[in-house]
């Protein structure tokens, strides 16, 4: 075993709703949906109409920005819906499934065989290609660049987080493909980070990737934390991070030369009445998966002021609200979880100062600091107001990067290029600094003011 | 409490922009959000968020300065009735008494004051009103000496919010520490009021005029003040006043600003605020070493009878403890980055000390060393952070 990478620094979040390690194959959802806003710095240029028929892998979208990056169907069907906001903005593009698990065909040879042109065409026309993320800034990758390294992440940390060794447990040798496919495209290593209690797990037979372990608390499981561990982006760099199930997605593409994009996901929460795993297919409405898990209808609490539960793709730090409709309430193409719980739309009579003893907080003001193992039911209130930053020191304990989070985001509120650049912007992207958004206790919204440095330099740097 | 929360909620919209009331938004929010946690939910970026808001972190300075002000009611009471009058048959609930009615009507000047510039600027601004005040409208009052007059209380706490704050932004963009710029404003404005032996002990400066019977050779001079006066006569000796000794510094049955004397007091507020996290442990402890090490390089030296103060005698008179715990760590004010905190901690426990020592004019440097450091933090965490970027400059340069 390698040297293992300790952090001390990060916040384990306990929340009620965990999923248990039993596996539901749902049935095929009534719609699947690519929704353009889940990627970053695409505007999508349309490639069918209502009506058309798909096969699994036929492209829907290409990005107006990089026109050979296509959006492909994660399943046969029918186009069923082009949704559209203001301005015309496209919301999402629908695919009625016909069940018949039709799919484009791409050739396969023996994964040794193969070389980079090869591996970038067909990712790139099958629809992998957003797959790979690219940092700086976590944009999907730019084809013409050839990455120093690329980084998978072989475990989850955050609330509420699957498994990831419980998710890929039948896909070793697709995951052994896709490392393979991806050694393909960088000049570098491909680094493949795992926990040190996953001994029994697939990814412990791994050998294809540089294997690294990590142990510590959230944001351990983060692929920035441990590229910032194991070898740090410095201006200039450029290096790719893949989701894990997409490694696996990407094996199966080139051992059998159709189009999978089926996944498992954790349905989690405590407003879910039996948190477990789901096997479905990307892209999938959320409704589908929800209906019937679920603790309270929303459906019934929709004609009252406002929703009971809040749905998020992803895990509760860093997800996405979706609404429960056919308009953008699918699952993200990146996110594993699907997490539920309740909102905080609630006054609570002098909060502020009570004990508050079913609350969590890293300040000792509060007592769950004396039940370390305790669960949370933890709601969406704010607690708090917006206030401008006051504390300081706390940010640096949750994050286990060499960065000085308050100059970076001070920084970007000051919209300072120079600074940010010094700073560290290239190493960070908006779930590295989730958990100093949850603590911070002036309730500034950081991952949104990171964003938008983001931009400002991307837009900068063109 | 059903009754109070519908209540709030029909009365509500007038508040709101347009409504008859829309002027006092803010103040209306102020007064709703500290009945009840406002009912606003996550909307972008992470949907759960931990329970610690800014109310609360102001809660526990307040009841970490709670010991200290306590103790310093009575303290008004026992210095005037049992060491200046010389009566022995006062209770403890006596003393408190007198020192709560003294010491009540500045805490209301302060508030009434402060508050009332924080709400209307907040009204100005379209903004919530932030509690940072609540604390700074605490610790104006404590660092007082009981006698200031309640109108210089009033026109310094002004001075304080408008110069000091809002003219930054508000709470979070200060660069000096609003309480201690209040005394400062005093000191330099209204220097009799905040100086001299009389002014420590309630009633003491018209005492002749108001017919106190004062026991023999009675001063009401501070520690601190003794030692300047044994300096300025050329004495060989410090004698001080009354006969006090260390341990009677360190629970703080001695004259000074109303909050500051008792060392005991100020430590249980440290434990509160190190406890909580709320109060840097970096600042506290680099500040006490520096005031150390700068006394105990006087020792070394012992040019005079000021230098030979042992150097721990300076972390129990004056300003020190309560300057150290609640002024310094004020995170606004103070260096933001860690490594940064114990550098400026470090140095204003030097520079109180060299001012205490080498000072002629004026025996106390708490306030000044800390409002000199605030100036200097920026700098202080500039070449810490600076630090940080020459690593990842270097990085970079390593890869090209």
């Amino acid at each position: 075993m390698s040297k293992v990478i300790k952090l001390r620094k990060g916040l384990d979040i306990n929340l009620i709703g965990a999923a248990e390690r039993v596996l539901t194959k749902c049935p095929a959802a009534a719609s699947y949906a690519l929704v353009p806003d889940h990627y970053r710095g695409v505007t999508p240029k349309l490639l069918v109409k209502v009506g058309d028929k798909v096969k699994a892998g036929s492209p829907l979208f290409f990005s107006k920005e990089h026109p050979e990056v296509l959006f492909t169907s994660p399943v046969s069907g029918a186009v069923g819906a082009i949704n559209r906001g203001e301005k015309r903005k496209i919301l999402s593009v629908v695919v009625t499934p016909d069940g018949e698990n039709q799919s484009e065909h791409f050739d396969v040879c023996p994964i040794q065989e193969l070389t980079r042109e090869r591996v970038k065409d067909t990712l790139l026309r099958a629809g992998f290609w957003p797959m790979l993320i690219q940092r700086p800034f976590g944009i999907i990758a730019q084809s013409d660049t050839t990455p120093k390294a690329i980084f998978v992440s072989g475990l989850d940390t955050a609330p509420l987080a699957p498994d990831l060794n419980f998710l890929v447990q039948d896909q070793g040798e697709h995951i052994i493909a896709g490392l393979e496919a991806l050694k393909k495209l960088t000049d570098g290593k491909v680094h493949l980070t795992v926990g040190t209690d996953t001994t029994a797990g697939v990814l412990s037979r791994i050998k294809q990737a540089e294997v690294h372990h990590i142990e510590g608390p959230h944001p351990a499981g983060n692929v920035g934390v441990q590229i910032s561990q194991i070898d740090p982006i410095a201006k200039g760099d450029i290096v790719w991070t893949v989701e894990l199930q997409h490694v696996a997605m990407i094996g199966r593409l080139f051992l059998t030369g159709t189009v999978d994009m089926s996944k498992i996901v954790a349905l989690t929460g405590s407003e879910v009445v039996k948190p477990h795993y789901f096997k479905v297919i990307s892209g999938a409405l959320i409704s589908s998966i929800t209906d019937g898990n679920l603790r309270t209808t929303p459906e019934t609490d929709a004609k009252t002021d406002g929703h009971d539960v809040r749905i998020i793709s992803g895990n509760p730090l860093t997800g996405i609200k979706v609404p429960l409709d056919e308009v953008e309430g699918y699952l993200g193409f990146y996110h594993n979880q699907i997490t539920v719980i309740p909102e905080g739309n609630k006054y609570e009579l002098l909060g502020w100062a009570m004990p508050r003893f079913n609350k969590f907080s890293v300040s000792h003001s509060y007592f769950s600091w004396l039940f370390p193992k305790k669960k949370y039911n933890l709601d969406t209130n704010m607690n708090g107001g917006p206030r401008a930053f006051v504390q300081t020191g706390i940010y640096d304990k949750v994050m286990p990067m060499n960065i000085y989070p308050l100059y970076l985001i001070k920084a970007i509120l000051a919209g300072d290029i120079d600074k940010m650049e010094n700073l560290g912007i290239y190493e960070v992207i908006e779930e590295d600094v989730a958990l100093c958004e949850f603590i911070d206790p002036s309730k500034n919204e950081w991952q949104a003011i990171l964003g938008r440095g983001i931009e400002q330099m991307i837009k900068e740097l063109n | 409490m059903k009754g109070l929360r519908n209540y709030l909620n029909k009365i509500k919209p007038n508040f709101e922009k347009g409504g008859k009331y829309g002027k006092f938004a803010s103040t209306f929010e102020a007064f709703e959000s500290f009945l009840y946690v406002p009912n606003t939910v996550t909307k972008c970026g992470a949907h759960i968020r931990d329970a610690m808001d800014l109310k609360r972190t102001m809660t526990v300075v307040i009841v970490a300065l709670l010991p200290a002000l306590l103790f310093g009611m009575f303290n008004v009471g026992y210095q005037h009735n049992n060491v200046a009058l010389g009566l022995t048959d006062t209770t403890v609930m006596q003393n408190f008494w007198f020192g709560f009615l003294k010491v009540l009507p500045i805490i209301v000047v302060a508030y009434v004051v402060g508050l009332g510039i924080e709400f209307l600027f907040a009204e100005i601004r379209h903004e919530e009103v932030n509690e940072g005040f609540l604390v700074s409208g605490l610790l104006i009052p404590m660092i007082m000496p009981v006698d200031c007059p309640l109108w210089i209380v009033a026109v310094a706490t002004a001075f304080a919010v408008i110069v000091g704050k809002e003219m930054f932004g508000g709470t979070g963009m200060n660069i000096f520490n609003p309480a201690l710029l209040a005394r400062a404003f005093i000191f330099f404005a209204y220097p009799t009021a905040i100086s001299g032996n009389e002014v420590w002990v309630a009633g003491l400066k018209n005492a002749s005029a108001s017919g106190m019977q004062l026991v023999d050779g009675y001063s009401g001079a501070t520690p601190l003040g003794d030692a300047a006066a044994a300096m300025s006569s050329g004495a060989q000796s410090i004698d001080w006043s009354m006969s006090t000794t260390p341990i009677d510094w360190f629970y703080g049955f001695i004259p000074g600003s109303i909050g500051e004397t008792s060392t005991l007091a100020i430590l249980i507020g440290a434990f509160i605020l190190i406890w909580t996290g709320v109060g840097s442990w970096r600042i506290m402890v680099s500040c006490v070493a520096g005031g150390l090490a700068m006394g105990g390089l006087f020792n070394l030296i012992g040019a005079n009878i000021l230098m030979d103060i042992p150097a721990w005698y300076h972390l129990i008179i004056g300003g020190f403890a309560f300057g150290t715990v609640f002024m310094a760590t004020d995170p606004v004010t103070a260096a933001q980055t860690n490594r940064g905190k114990y550098i400026y901690g470090f140095l204003i426990g030097v520079f109180c000390v060299m001012t205490r020592v080498l000072n002629p004019g004026y025996p106390e440097g708490m306030m000044l060393a800390i409002l000199f450091m605030n100036a200097m933090a920026p700098l202080i965490d500039y070449y810490v952070v600076q630090g940080n970027v020459k690593r990842r400059l270097k990085r970079a340069k390593a890869n090209a």
